[in-house]
């Protein structure tokens, strides 16, 4: 790892200031995605600001037909909310399933959606459910939120405060884990609102995308055998040594249908 | 140098540290404890698992400037003060739990974590809340056995 100065911030205000005039700094929420890249030496921040004392940005509510996250808020926390099991149950077992017991107990929602791994749970979630990432600056819809490989809409300094889910009429996750990695190879989210059907799906190519054409089958008929018949072209997908592109545009279809048979 | 106070063990203390110096390191290197194992060291393996603040924890996985004021349990600190055994630690060894044994120290605090938050867990719970922990000796069959004695057995001792 390259030495970096670090810092404690005490509020997402206290880290946006911390940043501001640093030639490379980076937040860090649980460290679970970031600290295992700066051992491979992948990335050099000149400046790591610690998230992790803000306590403006902690916390899970359920009100007003959404569920809010803090952006600190642990996997483990989501899991074991008694508000998100309620309101969203699709959301807590998803967070559940995120990497193991350990990094779940240090990882967080803000830092997993921020992150945008290409194969990372939370976005199909975030984009699945159409919520809304509040930042210190603004509000940024789910739809304009994810941009590409580990990129966001995100500016420089922007730090997440929470993200807001409409709790919708039924959802379901369902991934199918890389034997190794155990990251998604596939993971498609479903979810039946009152504006209409939204599939999303992780570990395709580069980000998570949604997935139109499903959308609109399910708005005809949510059932998975509304599925059959939507072939997914294989040049949504990227290939690499876990899978060919055909087999992954192959497993949406599967993961997808599983996910709605789940949601009921 | 940035200095970083935490309780270890119980015990107090003071460490000076980089910014970029990782727990394990600390517990290792600077205060001897080396029954926290580092694995793999890309947070997969679970031999450095710890509890910070009473959760189990990746050591290998967290700076260890984030941990000022903190609670730090390595597999140290679970005997009593008498050098009895923990519960869990008495079921890995009645169970035959490990065979090299590299595994073992994570095994059990990850093992006690799950005892606490899920005191009565399934032996299909048990597998995977051993996600994060890996064994290439053992095919976790004596471990999973283990860890339903050594969550019997704190159940009883509560």
């Amino acid at each position: 790892m390259y030495d970096f100065a670090y810092h404690k911030a005490s509020s997402a205000a206290d880290a946006a200031s911390k940043a501001k005039g640093k030639s490379d700094a980076k937040f860090m929420a649980g460290g679970q995605t970031l600290i295992p890249t700066l051992k491979q030496r992948l990335a050099k921040p000149s400046d790591v600001i610690d998230l992790g004392g803000a306590s403006d940005l902690k916390g899970i509510s359920a009100a007003g037909g959404a569920v809010t996250i803090g952006a600190m808020a642990t996997h483990a926390a989501v899991a074991g909310s008694a508000d998100a099991k309620k309101a969203i149950p699709a959301l807590a077992a998803l967070a559940e399933g995120i990497g193991d017991p350990q990094v779940r107990n240090r990882g967080t929602i803000g830092g997993s959606v921020a992150n945008n791994d290409p194969a990372a749970d939370y976005p199909a979630a975030v984009l699945g459910l159409g919520a809304t990432v509040h930042t210190d600056q603004r509000q940024i819809a789910a739809d304009a939120f994810f941009v590409s490989v580990f990129e966001t809409a995100l500016k420089p300094g922007e730090v997440i405060t929470k993200v807001s889910f409409p709790v919708p009429q039924k959802a379901a996750y369902m991934k199918f884990p890389s034997p190794a990695s155990r990251y998604a190879m596939i993971g498609v989210f479903v979810a039946k609102t009152a504006q209409g059907a939204r599939v999303a799906v992780t570990g395709a190519g580069n980000g998570v995308i949604r997935m139109k054409s499903m959308e609109a089958a399910l708005d005809k008929n949510w059932s998975p055998a509304a599925l059959d018949g939507v072939k997914v072209p294989a040049g949504t997908c990227n290939g690499d040594i876990h899978g060919t592109p055909e087999y992954r545009a192959h497993l949406i279809t599967v993961m997808a249908k599983r996910a709605v048979a789940a949601a009921g | 140098m940035p200095q970083v106070s935490l309780t270890v063990n119980g015990r107090p203390v003071k460490v000076e540290v980089e910014g970029r110096t990782l727990l394990v390191q600390v517990l290792r290197e600077k205060l001897g404890l080396t029954g926290t194992h580092v694995g793999c060291d890309t947070s997969q393996c679970g031999a450095c698992v710890v509890h910070v603040d009473g959760k189990s924890a990746k050591a290998c996985t967290l700076l260890a400037a984030q941990l000022e004021g903190a609670s730090v349990t390595t597999i140290e600190g679970v005997a009593g003060a008498d050098g009895k055994m923990h519960p869990m630690q008495e079921a890995f060894r009645d169970n035959h739990g490990l065979q090299c044994g590299f595994c073992t120290p994570g095994m059990v605090m990850s093992a006690i974590d799950l005892a606490k938050t899920n005191p009565d867990a399934s032996e299909h719970e048990i597998r995977e809340w051993l996600e994060g922990n890996i064994c290439r000796c053992t095919g976790y069959h004596n471990i999973v056995k283990s860890i339903q004695a050594g969550s019997a057995a704190m159940r009883a001792a509560k």
